[in-house]
């Protein structure tokens, strides 16, 4: 309603249905929570609405059915809460942010199909739909990031984003490709369909399948799968389009790029848990790709000037330890600490927005003393702020901590490797806490380093914004309740809830359990925390010459993370250059080669033209002109007969008299 | 006796019609003509066709011959090239003739002629005549009366148009006549 | 000898042919005309003999024959009288009546 009629609409009715409809998605998850909840057994849990067939190719032995289904059980209504509820709450601040603008019709259409797209994908119930799903918030991740695209800029990043983002789906279609063509091949050609019930029941004959190249056709499905998650959802290698996604509105990086689609890869994997648990190798890769690019991700949100850059690699390093965790088979850890960073992320993601809302610019080095002039933007942004360092009690403490643990107690087809991880995402951890204590001291606390006009501007958001960033506040902060560790005795709701769909894997495993070994941990997480709150305070509130010496000190790695890795000149290198330089040699092949051709083909065509027109004027012609010559001549013959002499007509009469007679006596 | 009156008329219709064709004074053909007519008159009534006959000399002797002369008298033909075509045309002519009157002779003597002895037509014929004129060969009649009234009113027709000369008074009043006085 | 119809039939034929040969040879237009009355005559006469001697349906007189001369006449007086009526306005136009003349209609 909004893209079509949107530009007619009075300015208040546009938001409303923008919102009004995520509003009522959100209440129709709850109740459909709440029913998942009332059915007693957990086994039971389970709803599959088909919506109608989408193909159906019948054979011998058997048929391929493709429907349009929906699947609700604990895992995707877990998902549908989140999507559906963050997202309400990001829908109602955009009301604010985005008011003045003049694009608004279009801003909430392609929200609210991005709503739309990504609660398809949870909602799927064969890899089909999901597929659809995935690509669809691929697309409105585009259309979102380049929003403002009259800034070629941004619309470079929007292009950027969808074409890494292509790399990865690409990457993911081969792996569903393969997924049914072993299917179909193992079972003599009695594939059923690709909903999730009926691959679970095919996993069997999938792990006795032929490997191919030595590697097992389960283990390639999965790293194809992995791929497209690894576009999607940000890690290395196609991790580069995030940081230059944050040239989209803040609300879209909110959401998109914190709460949702990111976490589709992970989704993905939790949901497909019985396929990557048959392949081991795959899942390593995860985890140690999972690991690699949390700590990485850390390291470069150190260097970054950009309030929303710095967010934006926040990302990516959690992410990075969402795949640790389903890495090490701790599917419902993985699940819980996307929830708890879709709350806190996105409450950092938004608080950020309210300061650009008004300082106007995004640069770091130029803000300051903010807390005074937005008290409420500040303390949101403390309680989000609190939850990423993993400070107990809130609830990215419980999350993050319950991964720490599942990577050290895991085991790893590599030996060692659990606690190698482990470790990563312990100094990981630490550097969390310490470049969010950079950010929040950089923007609220001490003087404004602007200038004095900007000065007399700042001033707190409109509360259609601190509405929605005080909620989720609430939700970072006891958000953690749902997953209690183990070690209090308190049931772990969370895991439990989840434990139909992803099996017994959960995070903590109450019989092989060492409540000392897992009280110590929790301590060292939260000490690495504190220690790394404190390190920020040192560099910038007491020594602030620190970061400067320091700088100059490793100046090669500091030049290294500030160029990140020349990732993005590599890939320039390696990727980009060759492709442009092909299609340039294409297109000059077009121009001269199929030009050339075609012009040669009109030359020859106008020749010939020419050529059978003169045929006709001679030939043609000819025969006209000589059939009338001939006639004449038979005229001017034939004329003589009319000698105007009466006797000559006379003696015609009587030869024919004569000849008559002639006849007559013949015959 | 019959064969002597017979041959009488026979030579009263050949003589002068030689006279018609080999005469190089016009005058002279028409009233030879006239005596032809004459001949052919005497043969039919031979024949026992007396209407015929006498139709014969009062419409065709009566009638045409005096219009042929008044033609001659008005276009003064006689004044002019009296000759006949010269003697190649003569001679082509006298040839192709003398072929065909050959055909004909043969087919008149040697040719058998469903011949029977009928008895002679009734005389007066008339009676007869009429009753076929109106009966048999109504249509004909008819047909013929038409062709009279048209040969009339053509020939007025053309000799109206084109006369300018006052040839005759009538002719010049008729002419006025049209120019709408 | 008496007549009979091969004689007449030969007097007929004779005046055919001279009219024929008057109508060939004849400068004078109403000396053509003079030849065309010659052949027509001949033909009445051809008829009206056949009437008297041909075969004749139980025993009654054949006056067909005669019918036909009468016709004969009418159409060579309608004829005569139109040709006349030609000659005169041609000789009202070109002031002859030779009819080597009349070439209007050459080419």
């Amino acid at each position: 309603m909004n893209g079509l009629l949107g530009k007619k609409l009075p300015g208040r009715a546009v938001p409303m249905i923008g919102c009004v409809s995520v509003f009522l998605s959100f209440w129709i998850a709850v109740a459909g929570f709440f029913t998942l909840l009332g059915i007693e057994e957990p086994k039971e849990r389970l709803v599959i609405q088909s919506l109608y067939q989408w193909l159906l190719i019948s054979w011998d032995q058997g048929r391929f059915s493709l429907e349009l289904a929906f699947r609700m059980d604990p895992l995707s209504a877990v998902m549908c809460l989140v999507v559906s509820g963050v997202g309400f709450l990001i829908h109602l601040y955009s009301v604010g942010y985005m008011a003045g603008d003049d694009s608004q019709p279009r801003y909430f259409a392609y929200l609210n199909l991005f709503t739309f797209s990504m609660l398809l994908l949870v909602l799927a119930d064969n890899l089909l739909v999901m597929f659809v799903g995935w690509e669809g918030v691929g697309l409105c991740s585009y259309l979102l990031i380049g929003f403002w695209f009259t800034d070629l800029d941004k619309a470079r990043a929007g292009m950027k984003a969808f074409i890494v983002n292509r790399v990865g789906d690409f990457g993911f279609f081969v792996g569903l490709m393969l997924l049914f063509w072993t299917l179909f091949e193992t079972s003599g050609g009695a594939v059923t369909g690709l909903s999730f019930g009926q691959l679970q029941e095919a996993m069997p004959r999938l792990i006795t399948a032929r490997p191919i190249w030595n590697i097992e056709v389960a283990t390639w499905v999965a790293l194809l799968l992995f791929v497209g998650a690894t576009g999607k959802s940000a890690q290395i290698p196609l991790y580069v389009w995030l940081p230059d996604a944050m040239a989209g509105p803040t609300p879209v990086s909110a959401f998109i790029h914190a709460a949702t689609m990111v976490t589709a890869g992970v989704y993905m994997i939790a949901r497909l848990n019985f396929l990557f648990l048959s392949a081991p190798a795959a899942l390593a890769v995860v985890a140690i790709v999972g690991g690699v690019t949390a700590f990485g991700a850390a390291t470069l949100a150190v260097v970054q000037n950009d309030i929303k850059r710095v967010l934006a690699y926040s990302t990516i390093s959690q992410l990075g330890f969402m795949f640790m965790a389903v890495g090490v088979a701790a599917f419902s850890a993985g699940i819980f600490h996307l929830v708890t960073h879709s709350f806190f992320k996105a409450l950092l993601f938004l608080g950020a927005g309210s300061v650009i809302h008004a300082v106007h610019h995004n640069d770091l080095r130029h803000m300051g003393g903010l807390r005074r002039y937005m008290p409420w933007t500040f303390l949101t942004f403390m309680a989000g702020y609190l939850a990423i360092s993993g400070v107990p009690p809130l609830s990215g403490f419980m999350s993050k901590d319950e991964i720490l643990w599942a990577v050290f107690t895991s085991h790893l087809p590599v030996p060692g490797l659990g606690k190698a991880l482990w470790a990563l995402g312990l100094i990981t951890a630490s550097l969390t806490a310490f470049y969010m204590t950079r950010l929040v001291i950089l923007a609220f606390a001490g003087t404004y380093r602007g200038t004095p006009e900007e000065a007399h501007h700042l001033h707190e958001s409109p509360p259609v914004m601190t509405g929605p960033l005080m909620a989720l506040a609430v939700l970072a902060v006891i958000g953690g309740a749902m997953g209690l560790p183990a070690p209090t005795h308190l049931p772990h709701a969370l895991e439990s809830f989840l434990k139909p769909v992803l099996g017994d894997h959960g995070g903590s495993d109450p019989v092989v359990h060492a409540y000392g070994m897992e009280v110590l941990l929790m301590g060292l997480s939260s000490a690495v925390a504190v220690a790394g709150i404190c390190g920020g305070w040192l560099c910038y509130v007491k020594h602030t010459e620190i970061p400067a010496r320091a700088a100059s000190r490793f100046a090669g790695i500091y030049r290294m993370l500030s160029r990140l890795f020349f990732v993005d000149e590599l890939y320039q290198f390696l990727f980009i250059s060759p492709l442009v330089k092909l299609a340039k040699i294409a297109g000059h092949f077009d121009l001269n080669g199929i030009d050339a051709g075609v012009n040669l083909t009109s030359w020859l065509t106008t020749k010939l033209a020419v050529l059978v027109g003169w045929e006709d004027l001679q030939v043609v012609d000819g025969v006209v002109n000589g059939l009338a010559g001939v006639v004449q001549k038979c005229g001017d013959q034939l004329r003589r007969l009319h000698t105007g002499k009466i006797q000559h007509y006379l003696y015609s009469v009587a030869f024919g008299l004569f000849g008559l007679y002639i006849i007559l006596l013949l015959l | 006796m019959k064969t002597i009156i017979f041959n009488v008329f026979v030579l009263m219709a050949i003589i002068p019609s030689l006279w018609v064709a080999l005469s190089s004074n016009i005058v002279h053909a028409a009233f030879s003509l006239l005596f032809t007519l004459f001949g052919i008159a005497g043969l039919f009534v031979l024949l026992g066709a007396d209407f015929v006959g006498v139709v014969q000399v009062i419409i065709y002797i009566g009638g045409i011959m005096v219009l042929i002369i008044f033609g001659v008298m008005m276009t003064q033909g006689a004044r002019l090239s009296p000759l006949s075509v010269n003697l190649p045309g003569r001679l082509l002519a006298a040839g192709l003739t003398g072929i065909i009157l050959a055909v004909l002779m043969v087919a008149a003597t040697h040719f058998l002629w469903p011949v029977g002895s009928a008895p002679p037509p009734p005389t007066p014929a008339s009676q007869a005549i009429g009753n076929l004129l109106l009966g048999k060969y109504l249509i004909p009649f008819e047909v013929a009366s038409l062709l009279l009234l048209a040969a009339l009113v053509g020939a007025v027709l053309i000799v109206r148009h084109s006369v300018r000369s006052d040839l005759s008074p009538s002719v010049f009043i008729i002419r006025r006549k049209q120019r709408g006085e | 000898m008496t007549y009979s119809l091969s004689s007449f039939l030969m007097v007929s034929s004779l005046l055919f042919c001279l009219g024929l040969f008057t109508v060939l040879t004849r400068r004078n237009a109403i000396g053509v005309l003079m030849g065309i009355e010659l052949v027509l005559n001949a033909g009445a006469l051809n008829f009206v003999a056949f009437s008297r001697f041909l075969e004749a349906p139980e025993g009654a007189p054949l006056i067909s024959g005669q019918v036909f001369a009468l016709f004969v006449i009418a159409i060579a007086a309608a004829e005569a009288a139109a040709v006349i009526a030609i000659v005169l306005s041609l000789y009202s136009m070109l002031k002859t009546v030779d009819i080597e003349q009349y070439q209007q209609l050459h080419g």
